[in-house]
């Protein structure tokens, strides 16, 4: 199988890009993505030229790690499905592939096809987290968790961050990721004591990391490789919402802490 | 000890503590104001279409109207005040979420593919402002007097008639009517996403209604100047 990539050269940050056309008539239709641009890296490397770097690690769509437009759609062609497990036979033999990074103001292009997505591990930090008394374990079922929310938490939970709402929202906009993660941890009892605080924290800091406003466009959750929904991100506005009315002056204890 | 992000988070990146945003200094804030004052122009919309289709009842009739609203000044001054704050903050976060907009995203994609997103939802950053001009001619056309047509204060029936059958003006009306619908189609239902309601049942059901009342309220308010065009409304006896 014959394919043409143009491929999105940018030797660091600062540097500017390119796109840059290879041919290789070493493909394979069982082949991924990532696969194939493996071949191509071998073939570059073989005429001296650099490879082109992306990024990656499970291979088995559960990390986060790929992704990157093809032809205009965030992770390809195939919905609910990563770069890394995209096979080449979703393409024609003879296709020509435009191959960019993700494009966001708040995830720089690191080198070619690899950006830096550490504003989304801000985000994590600013709130997405439970604090939980790390002791002997509770008895089991202590909890009880309605079916249809842990279903929901457990949906919300799917997101892997690999940023391809970011990269297919015309706004650039991480609504569907902070929203994702806000759900995930509000619709459980867990995740109650600390629900306002963290959707104040987490919406700002994903304002303060320059991320674009959401317009309820939903290209997001076409590309999303996990299905999360718009509903998240109404979620985090309702949240929102109400956290930002409920929210009252620093006081005592919580001033000296802080 | 109180517990903070700073001496709970087990997290490598460092990050100082969010920033602290203010609700109207966010983008979901932003948003809220533009659903809220949103809807209302919506609503005014309704009833100030419900009015003018008074037109088909004759002269008389929509002069009548006419008259009718200006000896209930309470009602026309807080209508005009309400709208003026309305349009105002509408318009305000519009220029700031452009700005945030632009910069998101400052290199463009060589290729980009929208997946399911619709036209209208994609142009609302042009829909609007175009509707914001289209305003500003409007209100010069029927309420000042200053839009080129023949205007007298009196005679309100007589000011649309002559104003429509100029074919650019009423082309051009129902062309920015059409934008209208689109703003409308797309943002009745947003609305409700922005302010934090979607449910897998309803939210459908809201699209479906938001792109019905988008598509009535064209026809409404674009029947106007068809008719006219048409000769179905004009200047008779008077
Ligand atoms: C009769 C006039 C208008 C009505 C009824 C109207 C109504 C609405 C509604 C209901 C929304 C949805 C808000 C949301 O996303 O939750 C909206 C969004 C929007 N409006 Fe208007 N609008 C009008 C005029 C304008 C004007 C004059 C402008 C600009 C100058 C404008 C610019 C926008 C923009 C840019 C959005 C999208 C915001 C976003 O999603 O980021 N609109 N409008
Ligand atoms: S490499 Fe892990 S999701 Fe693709």
């Amino acid at each position: 199988m014959r394919l043409t990539f143009h491929i999105w050269r940018q030797p660091n940050t600062g540097a500017p890009g390119k796109m840059e056309r290879y041919e290789s008539a070493n493909m394979n239709p069982d082949m991924s993505m990532l696969e194939a641009l493996d071949v191509l890296n071998e073939e570059l490397m073989g005429k001296g030229t650099e490879p082109v770097v992306f990024e990656h690690d499970c291979r088995e769509g559960i990390c986060g790690s790929c992704g990157f437009m093809i032809n205009g759609v965030a992770h390809g062609p195939q919905s609910k499905t990563t770069v890394c497990q995209l096979t080449l036979r979703h393409f024609k033999d003879g296709e020509e592939l435009y191959l960019e990074p993700w494009r966001a103001n708040s995830f720089p292009v690191l080198k070619d096809l690899m950006v830096d997505r550490s504003a989304f591990d801000r985000i994590i930090a600013a709130g997405g987290y439970v604090s939980v008394p790390a002791g002997s374990p509770q008895d089991a079922n202590a909890l009880l968790i309605p079916k249809t929310e842990a279903d929901r938490a457990m949906d919300a939970a799917a997101c892997i961050g690999c940023g391809a709402c970011v990269a297919a929202c015309p706004n650039a906009s991480a609504s569907l990721f902070t929203g994702a993660k806000i759900s995930h941890l509000g619709l459980l009892p867990q995740g109650q004591p600390e629900r306002n605080e963290r959707a104040l924290r987490m919406v700002r800091q994903m304002n303060g990391e320059g991320f674009g406003q959401c317009g309820n466009i939903g290209e997001c959750e076409a590309v999303c490789p996990k299905g999360i929904t718009l509903e998240n991100i109404a979620r985090m506005n309702a949240d929102f919402l109400k956290a930002s009315v409920c929210e009252r002056p620093k006081s005592g204890a919580a001033e000296d802490a802080a | 000890m109180e517990l903070t992000q700073k001496n709970m988070s087990t997290s490598a990146v460092g990050i100082a503590g969010a920033p602290n945003l203010r609700f109207w200094n966010t983008t979901n804030g932003k948003k809220a104001i533009m659903a809220v004052t949103g809807v209302i122009l919506a609503g005014f919309l309704v009833g100030h279409l419900l009015g003018n289709l008074q037109i088909f009842l004759g002269r008389d009739a929509f002069n009548r109207y006419a008259e009718n609203l200006h000896n209930l000044p309470a009602l026309v001054w807080g209508t005009r005040v309400v709208l003026l704050l309305a349009v105002g903050l509408h318009i305000w976060s519009t220029v700031q979420l452009a700005d945030r907009k632009s910069s998101a995203r400052p290199v463009a994609y060589q290729k980009y593919t929208p997946q399911t997103s619709t036209y209208a939802s994609r142009t609302m950053y042009m829909s609007g402002p175009i509707v914001a001009a289209f305003i500003v001619y409007h209100l010069m056309h029927f309420t000042f007097g200053t839009g080129g047509t023949e205007y007298h204060y009196y005679d309100p029936y007589g000011n649309v008639v002559a104003g429509f059958k100029v074919l650019p003006i009423a082309l051009a009306y129902v062309v920015a009517m059409g934008l209208l619908s689109m703003h409308l189609r797309h943002g009745l239902w947003s609305f409700f996403q922005s302010l934090g309601l979607n449910h897998p049942a309803y939210t459908p059901k809201l699209k479906g209604a938001a792109a019905v009342i988008a598509v009535l309220i064209f026809l409404g308010f674009a029947s106007i100047p068809v008719a006219v065009l048409l000769g179905a409304v004009k200047q008779d006896i008077f």
